[in-house]
């Protein structure tokens, strides 16, 4: 009988588990089963170039490195996962057997809790990107966006380049402050303003107000915005409830081990935002990165695992871009489990500049704004474990 | 094998260098490549398409 592995998550991470799986020469069937629609797409364009018309819907379609042969199941949510009897329960109640199955199921924006009027959005999937880009459109007063990290930023960003008032929102004092640190926090909330966003720091929304129609929003320090628009950019959570009874251990994400193997079964691997796994260049720290770069590199490993490739331990240093008010921002590694941040070259008030960050001495990750070309540096510091100090002298 | 780089839309994230340094290099943000690299390089190849977060690189049979 044809070997069967199934892929839960028709996402970038598991296009390219598919993919690598025909590379390392599995030959059996391929079933990629997606609750969305769409075939797999590129998200980074959504919050970007798609709000601003320029990349259609269409041109957001990942591309393929071979020519496929997959069954795709789209539109069809996968509801639960029988480890045991090797089978994934469709929605409908179909039971898919599988030989071996990747995990790639993401995350889902968090919404906001409670009843909202109509207005009140948010920004993850492609038919979400479609109904912002034209409410975005139909709005001629101001955008309220609550969250101002990577996705509230660059919406934020998008908005202002199509001339909407935007008033950013955030429970910091700083954009990002707490994931890149006070300096770098304060620079990005100066390019908010030079750019007229109205930022406003150390405060969260405590209603959206109107009826059927968002009017605004009451916000914690008492004051009011009018708006017509709000975005809720309040981080994700992963797509795990689908695993609950699936003996699978489930710690916000699935626990992997090193292998990205799905620690409670045999032949399930994950791989992209959902999976969590001990990264060695971190101590061995369970984590998980929700960034493009790892979900390219992690389908792969994952996929080469479950065709018992021997690799090694997962490893990758992930990677990461954000343009906003056209100035490119890039990472390397993971500057938020840092302790120590030195702002390495350059200045913040120049705005071009490379951030390091360090725990317990050692090199966890970096950040460049405008000054890219050292970063493949830090990046392989990082990857051999190299102190701060002995990174600080390349 | 024959590649193809779309200069408009690379961006010069260098992932492909990365994986494939025999192909690509980056010199400062220009992307230099060797545009019919061996046929045992195939497998870094479609990796390097994969992983570009541009998708600029088109791999021709």
């Amino acid at each position: 009988m044809t070997e069967r592995i199934v892929v839960v998550g028709a996402s970038l991470a598991g296009l390219r588990a598919a993919e690598s799986l025909r590379s390392a020469q599995f030959d059996g069937e391929v079933v990629i089963v997606g609750d969305e629609t769409h075939r797999p797409y590129n998200r980074p364009p959504l919050s970007k170039d798609l709000l601003l018309g320029e990349e259609t819907p269409e041109g957001c379609a990942l591309r393929v490195a071979r020519d496929v042969d997959f069954v795709w199941r789209l539109g069809c949510r996968a509801e639960a996962l029988d480890a045991d009897a090797r089978q994934v329960r469709l929605e409908g109640g179909e039971r898919l057997d599988f030989d071996g199955l990747v995990i790639a199921t993401g995350a889902r924006a968090r919404r906001w809790p409670g009843e909202t009027p109509a207005g009140v959005r948010t920004l993850r999937t492609l038919d979400d990107a479609v109904a912002l880009r034209e409410a975005i459109g139909a709005v001629a007063g101001r955008v309220v966006i609550v969250g101002a990290g990577f996705i509230g930023s660059e919406v934020a960003s998008s908005c202002r380049a199509r001339g909407l008032d935007v008033c950013l929102v955030d429970l910091e004092a700083a954009p990002l402050a707490g994931a890149l640190g006070e300096p770098v926090g304060t620079w990005l909330a100066g390019l908010h303003a030079d750019n007229g966003v109205d930022f406003r720091p150390n405060v969260t929304v405590d209603a959206f107000l109107g009826g059927e129609r968002l009017r605004g929003a009451q916000l914690s320090d008492g004051s009011t915005v009018e708006a017509e628009l709000a975005v809720v950019a309040i981080g994700v959570d992963a797509n795990t409830e689908w695993l609950t009874d699936s003996g699978l251990t489930i710690d916000d994400g699935v626990v992997c081990d090193a292998h990205l193997r799905c620690v409670g079964a045999d032949r399930v691997v994950a791989a992209g935002d959902v999976a969590r796994w001990p990264h060695p260049a971190f101590d061995g720290e369970r984590v998980a990165v929700a960034h493009w770069s790892n979900a390219v590199a992690q389908g792969r490993a994952a996929a080469r695992s479950l065709v018992r490739a021997e690799d090694g331990p997962f490893a990758d240093v992930p990677t990461f871009w954000s343009d906003l008010h056209g100035t490119s921002l890039r990472s390397v590694g993971l500057p938020e489990l840092g302790d120590e941040i030195r702002i390495a070259e350059g200045s913040t008030s120049d705005g071009c500049f490379v951030a390091t960050y360090a725990r317990g001495g050692t090199l966890v990750g970096a950040v460049s704004v405008e000054r890219h070309e050292r970063l493949r540096t830090y990046q392989e510091s990082i990857e051999r474990g190299a102190s701060v100090a002995e990174a600080h002298r390349h | 094998m024959r590649i193809e780089v779309d200069r408009d839309r690379c961006d010069a994230h260098g992932l492909c260098q990365t994986i494939a340094p025999e192909v690509f290099a980056l010199r400062g943000d220009k992307l230099e490549y060797d545009a019919t690299p061996d046929s045992g390089l195939r497998d870094d190849v479609e990796q390097a398409v994969g992983a570009c977060p541009a998708q600029a690189i088109t791999l021709h049979e």
